[in-house]
């Protein structure tokens, strides 16, 4: 485990150079020490980069930490409501298909006041990508339970643990949209403690959006040492530890009863 | 991949044509409130239309969809009222004149999109055809959703309401709107009602162009053309503010160009007795009950004015007030299908003048002009 | 009628008797004569219950609100709609209603949401559209209305179908009203429902033959008036 934290580690520090579609200007960027924020918008900073897709990305953030970074790109990019980047992004894209639309939120944003809206642009087979940041918990607000917080984990609205008899057990965000999303769909989870995944999965996600082919979805399971109250290393721990233990990291096949075009 | 279905393909080969002479041949037609807002809306070019179903406002959604894929333009149902409004402003935000439609407790879930439209600047259209409240209420009529439409929000109301007494009103101020909601970049409304929705009489039909009226044209606010960062500042949007001096300064701008636009924005009518002893004061299709009132009392003999807001919000209360403070015998009646939500707005605008004012207050009840005249004869009548 | 300018007119009757579709072509027939018309499905407290009314002013001139509180003529067409209009007569409103000894088919007065605007189109309530035997309508005792009872549910059963049962009444208030022609009555048919008669030629016939049906007992009523 320490030697896989390492790397990691490693890997950040080598990568110090800013992708180009990062603004320098807003850096360093606002979000905590050791927050996994920063990691998976460096991963979709790589993927817009390679794709060269700048002038073509509208960039819509949640509120909660995700909203910090409102003008973290050099994108075009709308700061909205808790829960609403997912229908600001599908209108966008409705209205101008050419777009490549990104609904980036925390977890509090897809599956809870937002769920309705993931849900439904996942039936309906939106062509945007919307990556949910899953760190367990509703960080901005003060470390409160979120749809992810895990059994028996601690918060500030939990302070005995999360009891699955009292608030049911975890989200699980893209078994729920591969079970519901159109053919076409992508669907997969990542973590900040695999970079190079994590940029796969990204990639492809925006790749089949590029190709009209469906929804796409990437789930990212993220690091919050300030509500976690954790070192560094047991904010990896608890990453790829428990929550890895429970969200199991990878794609995931749609479900082959959503085909499109056929009649009832 | 599903390809364009049969009937889109009929309504943009056949179709548009046969739609797009009604316009330019100024045709009168015979038919529901409903099914001329998807007209206006068409005449005003707007692209694409978010919606959720509910009563009284359905068909509009039934005739844009009929008649947008005819234009190449769009139509999404979406999941909820919230959804229709944020991806509406969504639309809006890459360059397109976007709206929906939505009533009673589809107004409530709509209003945390315009809070956000209102703080951003997005423009967008909202018809909203009253029902009863509060809560499910009826799906019938109201003058209930005013004060939610006129002020609703977590903010101060920077909103454009035009309120409609006629279907060519109706017709004509829904194209202001698009214009307007472009021009200025604040919520902008018409504010009907289930009986304008629901009730069929002639409306001419026109292409503004053809009248000379100025067509706004929707311009990105983000994704425009060129590279962003290389070619151009890339445009970032928020709605979150981290101090208050910054909130204030951003807030007073807005309200700056609020009361600007009113001066150049604020419609009424009025009408009646050259010198009156009593005025009412109704908007909407109250106001057209209301000027039929007055018609009949004044063919009695009855000295009595009227006077309609068009624009509900910016209120016109200089011409309101104007008219009340020429004449300090001047009695007031405020006619509504509300409790005093008219009447509280009025009662603001006459403040310090020492005019008795009357009111007739029906919540979520049609009021008839017979009714006002009534009323009009009672309080006309001149002691002794 | 249309001497004073405007005509009020009130159609009444049960959720599957088709009122709605009697208000709508009554206005567009006005419509297309060149008059200024207004039409407003029920709406008010009058629409509780399954008892559904149509809302037609018929003008030279302007029109006001669309409510109104009297009506000059009154079409009733069950028992339940007796109650519900009786505060719309006045002195001299013309009162027309169905003497069928059929059974106006009801609709549960609880249920909610049937009664509304979306109320499904009458075709969807053809079979239900009166056919059984029952007690006639009882009309108003007051002496200052003019009454004129047409037994359309039951010529309609017996001669025709009961679904062209409105269009019956239709005729019926183009003899009675005297403020439209029944080629502008079946102008307003062909807009409505042209599509349908091209595929059906035999509904056109079908309802045109329950028009002058109509105004054969229109005008019958009115000698019996007189």
């Amino acid at each position: 485990m320490v030697e896989k934290n390492q790397r990691v580690s490693r890997g950040i520090i080598e990568n110090q150079n800013m992708p180009r579609s990062w603004r320098k200007e807003t850096k360093p960027h606002r979000f905590c020490p050791g927050c996994g924020h920063g990691i998976a918008l460096k991963a979709l900073g790589d993927v817009v980069d390679e794709l060269g897709i700048l002038d073509q990305v509208l960039y819509g953030c949640d509120i909660g930490c995700s909203l910090l970074s409102w003008d973290f790109f050099n994108f075009d990019s709308i700061q909205t409501h808790h829960g609403r980047t997912i229908p600001v992004i599908v209108g966008a894209k409705r209205a101008r298909p050419e777009i490549v639309g990104i609904a980036y939120m925390g977890d509090g944003g897809g599956y809870a006041i937002g769920a309705q809206h993931l849900v439904n642009a996942a039936t309906r087979g939106d062509r945007i990508t919307a990556i949910v940041a899953n760190n367990t918990l509703y960080a901005m607000t003060g470390g409160q339970m979120a749809p992810t917080t895990l059994p028996r984990q601690k918060t500030s609205t939990t302070p005995y643990g999360r009891d699955p008899l009292i608030t049911g057990s975890p989200t699980l965000g893209p078994e729920l949209v591969a079970a519901i999303a159109s053919e076409g769909s992508y669907v997969a989870r990542g973590t900040v403690g695999d970079y190079n995944k994590l940029k796969l999965f990204i990639k492809k996600a925006l790749l089949n959006q590029m190709e009209g082919k469906g929804f796409s979805f990437v789930e990212v399971l993220s690091t919050c040492p300030t509500n976690w109250r954790t070192g560094a290393k047991e904010t990896w721990g608890f990453l790829q530890g428990k929550m890895e233990n429970y969200f199991k990291v990878g794609e995931l096949q749609v479900s082959q009863g959503n085909r499109l075009g056929e009649e009832g | 991949m599903i390809t364009e279905s049969g009937g889109v393909k009929m309504a943009k080969e056949t179709l548009a044509g046969e739609y797009q002479e009604i316009l330019n041949n100024e045709k009168e037609m015979f038919m529901t409130g409903n099914e001329v807002v998807a007209w206006a809306a068409l005449a005003a070019e707007a692209d694409f239309m978010y919606g959720y179903p509910i009563t009284p406002q359905n068909e509009i959604m039934y005739y844009w969809a009929k008649l947008a894929p005819a234009f190449g333009r769009g139509f999404l149902q979406t999941e909820d009222e919230i959804s229709a409004g944020f991806t509406m402003l969504g639309g809006a935000l890459v360059g397109k004149k976007t709206f929906s439609a939505t009533a009673g407790p589809g107004n409530i879930l709509m209003q945390e999109s315009i809070s956000m439209a209102e703080m951003m600047r997005l423009p967008g259209v909202w018809i909203i055809q009253q029902r009863g409240g509060p809560s499910t209420a009826t799906v019938i009529y109201s003058q209930q959703e005013f004060r939610l439409t006129t002020t609703g929000g977590n903010g101060e109301g920077m909103r454009l309401v035009y309120s409609t007494s006629s279907h060519q009103e109706l017709f004509e101020s829904t194209i202001k709107a698009f214009n307007n909601a472009w021009k200025y970049r604040f919520p902008t409304f018409v504010l009907g009602d289930g009986y304008q929705a629901k009730m069929r009489e002639p409306v001419v039909l026109f292409n503004p162009k053809l009248r000379n009226w100025e067509i706004i044209a929707a311009e990105p606010i983000a994704m425009k053309s060129g590279v962003p960062y290389l070619e151009r500042d890339p445009v970032h949007l928020r709605n979150t503010f981290n101090i208050e001096e910054e909130l204030y300064d951003i807030l007073s701008g807005h309200l700056a160009d609020f009361r600007r636009m009113k001066q150049e924005v604020v419609e009424w009518d009025e009408g009646g007795s050259e010198k009156a002893d009593l005025l009412v004061v109704a908007h909407g299709i109250v106001g057209r009950a209301a000027i039929s009132a007055v018609k009949t009392v004044n063919n009695q003999g009855l000295r009595v004015k009227y006077f309609r807001p068009i624009t509900v919000r910016p209120f016109p209360g200089e011409a309101l007030r104007k008219i009340v403070s020429e004449e300090p015998e001047l009695k007031i009646l405020v006619a509504e299908s509300a409790y005093g939500q008219l009447l509280s707005v009025v009662k603001e605008e006459l403040y310090g003048l020492a005019n008795t004012i009357e009111s007739y207050l029906k919540p979520g009840l049609g009021i008839t002009a017979e009714e006002i005249e009534e009323i009009l004869v009672r309080l006309g009548k001149k002691e002794g | 009628m249309l001497d004073n300018g405007l005509v009020k007119i009130i159609i009444a009757g049960e959720g599957g008797q088709g009122v709605q579709t009697i208000g709508e072509l009554l206005a567009e027939a006005a419509y297309i004569s060149g008059k200024k018309a207004l039409y407003i499905p029920n709406f008010g407290v009058e629409q509780r219950g399954g008892v559904s009314i149509a809302f037609v002013q018929i003008s030279k001139g302007e029109i006001g609100a669309p409510k109104f509180q009297k009506a000059d003529l009154l079409v009733v067409l069950s028992q339940r709609s007796v109650e519900r209009t009786r505060d719309y007569l006045k002195q001299g409103t013309i009162y027309l209603y169905d003497e069928s000894n059929i059974q106006a088919p009801l609709i549960d007065d609880q249920a909610v949401g049937v009664h509304g605007y979306d109320t499904v189109a009458p075709e969807a309530f053809a079979k239900m559209v009166g056919t059984k035997e029952g007690e006639a309508i009882t009309p108003p005792k007051q002496k200052d209305l003019t009454i004129l009872g047409i037994p359309a549910a039951k010529v309609a059963k017996e001669q025709l179908t009961p679904r062209v049962f409105n269009i019956i009444i239709l005729g019926a208030l183009v003899s009675v009203s005297k403020v439209l022609e029944a080629e502008k009555i079946k102008e307003a048919l062909e807009r409505k429902l042209g599509e349908k008669f091209k595929l059906h030629p035999e509904l056109r016939k079908l309802n045109f033959e329950a028009l002058e049906s109509g105004i054969h007992m229109g005008l019958d009523a009115l000698t019996k008036e007189e």
